[in-house]
């Protein structure tokens, strides 16, 4: 049956011609992203693939204001926008963050931490591939355990990331921020409502949007929606919300196995069957208390 | 080959002339048709198509039109990553090894 | 009309920046800078200023936020010292090459380790490299009134570079002068809203700070710049003249010359040192020696050709630095010398390394340099540079 209205907003603020690679998730991140903000938002990129998705001088893909800025400091950065637009009562705008795993997690932690320590009314969005992609595949704070990066070989000593990959919504929610959100670019629709309630906010929001890259991640760049799907469906992505401190997690009837989610992946192929099963375990701890977590703050 | 700034923008003589930072509006439908990327192309199928719009909202780089009641490529943008052909659920979408002359 | 004000070079720096109607200040604190930024939040919270006052997590966030909000078209002012100026240091390059006319006032004060507070340059030289307008003030007055002229001369759309506005920690920023301080309406009519073209607009979208190949445009930036600071140059000498009628008391131009003119002996120095030289020249002078002072207002961009003028009668030019760059000699030393190295005669010039640390520089210290000076004009063999009031005597590296 041929659908009636597209499911999904039509206006396309990115235009093609923008140089991500092959099946790229951070693509799909941002063009559903900028369907649920619509026109009227400022963007604001620090070093990371979006830095050079929109093309060289004298091109850019974009259809709405933005501005390229240094690694760290997105949340300084929308902070002095916003700024700006109150000074002169510019309303109705969304001023809106975009940034990596690396420029959030690790050296733009900073900025995000004071922006909403602030209250700063703008959105934040990570769009993770939970590596320095840009750079060349270095690892991250956000890179999972297991995986193989170009600083986190394997070799010999078995040198991958063993690290717990750090966890950016939990970070937020202490900061006592009114909401945050996971997102997966297989669940456009759950995306884009995010985003709006982000919007929405009189204050700070962030949103971890997962952004499988073929390129990092070892595999064939067709593959990009069905890997962001199992990783949710394994449970290793779990689709979450916490709204002024209120949990509300996403279950699924269908499930994916971890290890078949991670053999796929050229990142993790070097992994012992004990090593995924100890992977795992830490997922599945982590899901639990993520429904505990829910049970306990809607009792509340 | 990246364009020289003095192909797209002819009239920009030398500093004179340039913006006082790099600010860029000229779009990359125009300024970079990223179909020479590729190396498969899809090919779509109007029959077996079902118009249910899923190559459409999977699509990265916005290279598909949804005209009507079915998807067209974009072939001057499309770099055939192959998302569409993977998640079409009736097969509609093949992708086809391109001979590049 | 203007009301003679007793303050603080801080609170002079906080009166720019309510005066000059800054939109956004985005601040960090730093001793000794923390007066300035405590002066603003009190003038936010009585509403005397409508400013957006974002209390920043460092100063790089400090820097970042200004840049993002002059793209988006407003006027910033932030202020900060020392570390606080030298962490700063990237998106420094990033205002300049972002063409944005933030004013920032610097409190000069020592870098770490050892910890200091005390007054030198080292954390202003050290940014020299990176396109921002540099003015050294030597008295509060100075303080407000380069900060007008340098939004005045800064937001011209031709000329789009950031300025800072340096003062000596303590002995500016700590002690108060008598300040005339203008009101608003003579400022407003002096210096208006600030109104770019290109900013960060829903209306009209658009992308900063892409990237450039270096076929297209990359050094034709960077020479742009560069071509500013020499627009910037001129403008600063005209803007003076307005400045002056508007407000009915002189700017000065880009160096101050104190009784050079007809000087054998001229000590080229800044800054709060400068204005301690002015009384030990007067004293000298009536003691029949024949010594003058050139004080350069305005370090970047360098005021080459003034210098030239005014340097290349002396017998002797000493050069008294307030830093040092380690591996060679006193910034201002280099500068001065290649500034003469093209003029017509190049007169003996040595350097001094003084007050590093904020180790006082007294009216003493000064009268061994013009003494120093007297013995260079006679031809007498010595050192080219010199640490002045160093704790035991500078050692011979064979």
């Amino acid at each position: 049956m041929a659908v009636k209205k597209l499911p999904l907003p039509e206006e396309e603020l990115i235009d093609p011609g923008h140089v991500g690679c092959l099946g790229c998730g951070g693509c799909h991140a941002m063009r559903y992203t900028l369907k649920a903000t619509g026109p009227r938002t400022i963007i604001s990129i620090p070093a990371c693939c979006w830095a050079v998705m929109p093309g060289v001088y004298p091109n850019t893909c974009f259809n709405i204001p933005h501005i390229n800025t240094a690694f760290e400091v997105t949340g300084a950065s929308i902070s002095g926008i916003r700024a700006a637009l109150d000074a002169r009562g510019k309303k109705d705008i969304t001023v809106m963050g975009w940034a990596g795993d690396g420029g959030t997690a690790d050296i733009g932690i900073q900025a995000l931490s004071g922006m909403v320590e602030r209250g700063t009314k703008a959105m934040y969005v990570m769009y993770d591939n939970e590596a320095y992609m840009n750079t060349g595949i270095q690892r991250s704070s956000a890179t999972p355990t297991g995986a193989w990066t170009t600083t986190t070989q394997v070799g010999v000593v078995r040198d991958y990331k063993r690290a717990p990959k750090k966890n950016m919504v939990e970070i937020m929610v202490a900061h006592g921020i009114p909401y945050t959100a996971t997102a997966n670019i297989a669940w456009p629709r759950d995306l884009i409502a995010k985003v709006k309630k982000a919007m929405a906010v009189e204050g700070p929001s962030f949103i971890h949007i997962f952004a499988p890259c073929p390129t990092g991640w070892r595999y064939p760049p067709d593959k990009t929606l069905e890997i962001a799907k199992q990783a949710t469906l394994a449970k290793v992505f779990p689709l979450y919300e916490v709204e002024n401190g209120v949990y509300s997690v996403k279950t699924f009837k269908k499930e994916a196995d971890i290890g078949e989610y991670m053999m796929r992946q050229g990142r993790f192929r070097h992994l012992t069957q004990e090593e995924i099963d100890s992977i795992s375990k830490n997922v599945l701890l982590w899901h639990d208390k993520l429904l505990k977590l829910e049970l306990m703050t809607k009792e509340e | 080959m990246a364009k020289m700034d003095k192909d797209v923008r002819p009239e920009y003589r030398d500093w004179r002339d340039i913006p006082l930072t790099p600010i860029c509006n000229f779009s990359t439908i125009h300024g970079n048709p990223t179909g020479s990327w590729r190396t498969f192309k899809p090919i779509v199928d109007v029959e077996t198509c079902t118009g249910c719009s899923l190559c459409w909202q999977n699509c990265p780089d916005n290279a598909i039109f949804w005209v009507e009641d079915h998807p067209e490529i974009r072939y001057t943008h499309c770099k055939g990553c192959g998302i569409c052909a993977n998640e079409c659920p009736v097969d509609a979408i093949e992708m086809e090894l391109e001979v590049k002359v | 009309m203007s009301t003679k004000k007793v303050i603080t070079g801080n609170y002079t720096a906080a009166y720019g920046a309510l005066l000059c109607r800054a939109e956004v200040v985005p601040a960090y604190p730093i001793t000794p800078q923390t007066t300035v930024v405590e002066k603003i939040a009190e003038f936010v919270a009585t509403g005397e200023m409508e400013s957006q006052y974002i209390k920043v997590e460092s100063e790089h966030s400090a820097m970042a936020a200004c840049i993002s909000a002059a793209l988006t078209g407003v006027r910033t002012f932030t202020a900060t010292s020392a570390h606080g100026l030298v962490l700063m240091h990237e998106m420094l390059h990033w205002a300049a090459g972002a063409r944005t006319p933030v004013v920032m006032a610097n409190i000069n004060r020592a870098l770490a380790p050892p910890w200091s507070v005390w007054a030198d340059h080292t954390d202003s030289m050290s940014q020299r490299d990176t396109g921002w307008l540099q003015f050294y003030c030597s008295s509060n007055q100075e303080v407000l009134d380069t900060i007008i002229m340098a939004y005045k001369v800064c937001e011209q759309p031709d000329i789009m570079l950031p300025a800072m506005v340096n003062l000596d920690a303590f002995i500016l920023s700590h002690t108060s002068e008598v300040v005339e301080v203008p009101d608003r309406e003579e400022v407003d009519a002096f210096l208006p809203q600030f109104d770019p073209e290109q900013i960060l607009d829903v209306d009209d979208p658009k992308s900063f700070g892409t990237l450039a190949f270096p076929h297209s445009w990359f050094m034709e930036w960077r020479y742009k710049i560069q071509h500013a600071h020499d627009l910037a140059a001129k403008r600063l000498v005209e803007e003076a003249r307005g400045f002056e009628k508007h407000f009915g008391r002189p700017w000065g131009g880009l160096i101050e010359e104190y009784r050079s003119r007809d000087a054998e002996t001229i000590l080229v120095t800044m800054s709060t040192i400068a204005s301690t030289t002015k009384d030990v020249v007067d004293d000298l002078r009536d003691k029949g020696r024949k010594v003058g002072l050139v004080r350069p207002r305005v370090f970047r961009p360098f005021p080459r050709s003034d210098l030239r003028e005014a340097l290349v009668h002396a017998k002797a030019v000493g050069v008294a630095d307030r830093s040092h760059t380690f591996g060679y000699e006193g910034p201002l030393f280099t500068e001065v010398k290649g500034a003469m190295y093209g003029a017509d005669r190049r007169p003996p010039m040595v350097g001094f390394t003084v007050g590093i640390g904020g180790r006082d520089v007294l009216d003493t210290t000064i009268v061994g340099l013009f003494d120093r000076l007297d013995q260079v004009a006679d031809g007498e063999e010595g050192k080219e540079v010199t640490w002045i009031d160093l704790i035991g005597p500078e050692a011979e590296v064979d």
